[in-house]
C-alpha cells in the first residue's frame, strides 16, 4: 500500500496505541496535519508549543505510557525545548515530531529552518532527522521503544517536508525497529548481590530511600514486599511520593532540602541507606561530606551512569527495580527493626507542635492550610499536578498520597509554568480521575494561555492557585539569605478569577479559612473547570529547609511563632 | 589520563554525539581517533581523556546510554598496545642531513619525502617514543607536524569486540518495552 510520510506516520502512531497528540500546526508539518483530519487520532491545540511537550509529560507520567507533542519547524521546534528537558531531567518519555524544511533546503537558512536535533542533543534520550518517508515509520517504531525502555527519556523525530509529502510503500511487519546491537551487560554481579544481602541482613538503622524509579518500572507490589520483609522505614524523593502508600506506618514522608525533620535526623542517624531508584540529587543529600556518614550504602539503580556520581555506594545492583528487589526479598533474614522505627518516631519530638495545622486559627490563610483541606476533601485520591516553589513544596508536605502515578511534578528541572498544561495531559491520560492544579501565582501566569485549550476541548480539571503575591521560593531565600532585600519577587498579577471569567471558567477568589473547604466542595461538584484564586499569608515560608550546600543536619526550623501578619491585599 | 575504547554506529552525527557528551560531563579529551572496522557499519573510537578512574566510569556509562554506541569500555588498566602516527616535517641541509639520518634510524622512523631543504619523517609506535623524536629534532626546526593520536588494543585473548546482533526479535523488544 502506497501512502504519503505524513500518513505514514499518522497510520504508525494510531498502530502505536496513540489517542491524542498535544499540538501546534505550521508550514513546515502541514502535511502531517492535513493527514491528522483524516486519521482517528485527536489533536489538542495547545496555546504554546511548550505547553504541548508538558501535556504529553503529564500524560506519560500519569498514564505510565507515552505522551505525544508535535510541532513546526523553527520557532516551533525550539519553543519545545523546556518542555524537552523538564522530560528528559525526570526521564519521563516523550516523542516530539517536529516538521522541518526540505531536505534540499537543508543547511541553507530556509524560512523557519533551525537544527533543532543539534539543539536537543543533549537534553533528548536520542534524536533523529528523517528526511525519507520510506524511513518514517521505522523511525517512529525506534522513537517509541527508546523512549519507554531502560530508563525512558524524551526522543525527538525531525521530519523534514519533503519526506511527509512524497510517497512509499508502506509495510508494518517491514518497518520493525532496527536498533544497532547493544552490549548486554550482566545486571547482577554475584559478589555485589551478596554483599548487599550481608548489608541488609547485618544493619541495624537501616532506610530505604524510594525514587521515582519504582513508579517508572512499576515495582510497587515487589517494593512493598521488601519492605515488609525488612521492616524498612521508607523516605521519598518528591518524585518518589506515591510509590508506598502516605498512610503506611513505615512511610516516614519526604527527605531532603524541605523534607520533615525526622526523616533527615534519620537519614544521617542510619547504619545502611537502601537506595531505590533514585539519584543522590543534591537537593536530596545536602553537603555530601556530611551525607549519612555512618551508613553504608546499597544503590538499586538501571542506569549505571549514576552508580557512585555523587554518593560512593558500597554495593551496585544495576537494573531494573523490580527486578531486582523481587531478587533481593527471599534473602532477607533480619526483619525486627522496631527498635528503630520507634527511635524515629521520637526523633519527630517537637515537630507536630511547631506543625502550621496545630497553631491557633489567626484568621489569616495559609497555604499548607489549603493544601490540606484539599487532601481532606479529595480524601488523598485526587491526581495532583503542581508547579515549582513553595505550593510544591507545601503539597508534598501536606497532601498524603497513597497511590502511585498521582502527584506530577517537575522535579529536576523545576520548571515553572509546568503544572497548568501537565495537568491537561494527565486529565487526557486518566478522563476519569479528579485532576487538581496546585501552582503559585508566578508559574501560573508563564502558562496561563492554556486555559483556552482547556475550554476547546471542554475538560473538566481544578486550578487551585496559591497567591501570595511573591515569587515565594524566591523571596524565602532572599528572607533567609539575602537580608530581606526582595528584589524582583514581589508580584503583580491580574484578577485570576475575572481572568477565569474571561475564558468562560467559573472563578472564586478566597481570603479566610472558613471559606476554603465549602469552595472546594462546590467546585469538585462542577462538572467543568474552577479556578480558585487562594489569597494565601504573604510572606509565609516553607519549613523546615536544608539550605543549599549545607548539611542534611543543619535545618531550619519553624519559629515557635510564625504568625506574620503581612496577608493584605496586593 | 584515561583510555576507552567505543564501538559506534559508523553514521553521521555520532561522532558529534560523543564528543559532546565530554563536553557535558566538563571531560577534556586529549585525543580521538575513529575509523572503521572490519565490519563497515561500525566504527572504533579510541578515547584519550583528562580524568580520574571515576570520570572514565561517567564517561564509558553515558556513552554507552547513547543510542549509536554499541559498546564502551575504559581499557586504562588492561595490558595495552598503545600506537600513535606522526609526520613530522623537519628542515634539513646538506650538512645536518647525515646527522638526522642518523637519529632516524635510531628511533626506527623512516624518511617518506625528500626536497631539497627539508625531509618529511613518518614514525609510529608509543606517545613517549614520538616525544623523544621530537625532542630531539627540534633543534634541526620542526617546519610542520601531524599526529594521529593514539590508538590502543588490549594484548593476546583480551578480546573488545562489537556485540552481536541480538537473537530477540524487534518485535518480542518492542513489546517488552511497553
Amino acid at each position: 500500500m502506497k501512502l504519503t510520510g505524513a500518513e505514514i506516520l499518522c497510520e504508525s502512531l494510531t498502530r502505536l496505541g496513540v489517542r491524542e497528540i498535544f499540538g501546534y500546526p505550521g508550514g513546515a508539518i502541514l502535511p502531517v496535519y492535513d493527514a491528522l483530519g483524516k486519521s482517528k487520532l485527536h489533536h489538542v491545540l495547545v496555546r504554546h508549543e511548550q505547553g504541548a511537550t508538558h501535556m504529553a509529560d503529564g500524560y506519560a507520567r500519569a498514564s505510565g505510557g507515552i505522551g505525544v507533542a508535535m510541532a513546526t519547524s523553527g520557532p516551533g521546534a525550539t519553543n519545545m525545548v523546556t518542555g524537552i528537558a523538564t522530560a528528559m531531567m525526570d526521564s519521563s518519555p516523550v516523542v516530539c515530531i517536529t516538521g522541518q524544511v526540505s531536505s534540499k533546503v537543508l543547511g541553507s537558512d530556509a524560512f523557519q529552518e533551525i537544527d533543532i536535533t543539534g539543539i536537543t542533543m543533549p537534553i533528548t534520550k536520542h534524536n533523529v532527522v528523517v528526511t525519507k518517508a520510506e524511513d518514517v515509520a521505522r523511525t517512529i517504531r525506534e522513537a517509541f521503544l527508546i523512549a519507554n525502555s531502560g530508563r525512558p527519556g524524551p526522543v525527538l523525530v525531525d521530519i523534514t517536508k519533503d519526506a511527509q509529502q512524497a510517497s512509499a510503500e508502506f509495510n508494518w511487519e517491514a518497518s520493525a525497529p532496527k536498533l544497532p546491537p547493544k552490549r548486554v551487560r550482566s545486571n547482577h554481579d554475584q559478589a555485589e548481590f551478596d554483599r548487599a544481602v550481608e548489608m541488609l541482613n547485618t544493619a541495624k538503622r537501616p532506610i530505604i530511600l524510594a525514587g521515582h524509579g519504582i513508579m517508572v518500572s512499576g515495582a510497587m507490589r515487589a517494593f512493598e514486599q521488601f519492605v515488609r520483609a525488612g521492616n524498612y522505614p521508607v523516605a521519598m524523593t518528591l518524585l518518589g511520593i506515591g510509590c508506598f502508600p502516605a498512610n503506611d506506618p513505615l512511610n516516614l514522608g519526604m527527605m531532603g532540602m524541605h523534607g520533615e525533620a525526622w526523616v533527615n535526623n534519620a537519614i544521617q542517624e542510619a547504619d545502611l541507606l537502601i537506595a531505590v531508584g533514585m539519584r543522590f540529587d543534591d537537593r536530596v543529600t545536602g553537603d555530601l561530606r556530611t551525607y549519612a556518614r555512618s551508613a553504608r550504602k546499597i544503590h538499586i539503580e538501571i542506569d549505571r551512569a549514576e552508580i557512585n556520581k555523587n554518593v560512593p555506594v558500597d554495593a551496585a545492583l544495576v537494573g531494573d527495580a523490580r527486578e531486582v528487589l523481587e531478587r533481593l526479598t527471599p534473602h532477607i533474614k533480619t526483619s525486627d527493626h522496631s527498635a528503630w522505627v520507634r527511635h524515629i518516631s521520637e526523633l519527630k519530638g517537637d515537630s507536630a507542635v511547631r506543625d502550621i495545622q496545630s497553631l491557633p486559627d489567626s484568621g489569616h490563610l495559609y497555604a499548607a492550610h489549603v493544601i490540606n483541606d484539599l487532601w481532606k476533601e479529595t480524601r488523598g485520591e485526587a491526581i495532583i499536578v503542581t508547579d515549582v516553589g513553595q505550593h510544591q513544596m507545601w503539597e508534598a508536605q501536606y497532601y498524603h498520597h497513597n497511590q502511585p502515578r498521582t502527584l506530577i511534578t517537575s522535579g529536576g528541572l523545576g520548571t515553572m509554568g509546568f503544572a497548568l498544561p501537565a495537568a491537561i495531559g494527565a486529565k487526557f491520560a486518566k478522563p476519569d480521575s479528579e485532576v487538581w492544579v496546585v501552582v503559585g501565582d508566578g508559574g501560573f501566569q508563564m502558562t496561563m494561555s492554556e486555559l483556552a485549550t482547556i475550554v476547546q476541548e471542554k475538560i473538566n480539571i481544578k486550578i487551585a492557585i496559591i497567591n501570595n503575591g511573591y515569587l515565594g521560593m524566591v523571596r524565602q531565600w532572599q528572607e533567609f539569605f539575602y537580608d530581606k532585600r526582595y528584589v524582583a519577587t514581589p508580584l503583580v498579577a491580574p484578577d485570576f478569577a475575572a481572568l477565569a471569567n474571561a475564558f468562560g471558567i467559573r472563578g472564586e477568589r478566597i481570603t479566610k479559612r472558613a471559606e476554603v473547604v465549602p469552595t472546594i466542595r462546590s467546585a469538585r461538584e462542577s462538572a467543568e473547570t474552577v479556578l480558585i484564586d487562594f489569597r494565601v499569608e504573604q510572606e509565609d515560608s516553607v519549613y523546615p529547609m536544608v539550605a543549599a550546600g549545607a548539611s542534611l543536619s543543619d535545618m531550619i526550623r519553624r519559629p515557635n511563632n510564625p504568625l506574620v501578619e503581612t496577608a493584605t491585599e496586593p | 589520563m584515561q583510555t576507552l575504547v567505543a564501538y559506534v554506529e559508523n553514521k553521521p552525527g555520532v561522532l558529534n554525539r560523543v564528543s559532546s557528551l565530554a563536553r557535558r560531563l566538563a571531560i577534556n579529551i586529549d585525543s580521538l581517533t575513529v575509523g572503521p572496522t572490519q565490519n563497515e557499519e561500525i566504527a572504533r573510537m579510541t578515547i584519550v581523556a583528562h580524568t580520574d578512574e571515576r570520570g572514565a566510569h561517567r564517561l564509558e556509562a553515558s556513552l554507552e546510554k547513547l543510542v549509536d554506541v554499541l559498546l564502551a569500555e575504559n581499557i586504562s588498566t588492561r595490558a595495552l598496545l598503545e600506537r600513535d602516527l606522526a609526520l613530522i616535517k623537519v628542515s634539513a641541509d646538506q650538512q645536518n642531513r647525515p646527522h638526522l639520518m642518523e637519529l632516524i634510524k635510531v628511533f626506527r622512523a623512516r624518511v617518506v619525502d625528500v626536497a631539497p631543504e627539508s625531509l618529511i619523517i613518518e614514525v609510529s609506535g608509543t606517545v613517549d617514543k614520538i616525544d623523544g623524536l621530537l625532542e630531539v629534532l627540534r633543534p634541526f626546526g620542526v617546519l610542520e607536524m601531524a599526529r594521529t593520536g593514539r590508538i590502543s588494543m588490549t594484548r593476546g585473548g583480551d578480546l573488545l569486540q562489537p556485540p552481536p546482533a541480538p537473537a530477540e526479535s524487534p518485535e518480542a523488544v518492542e513489546s517488552k518495552a511497553k
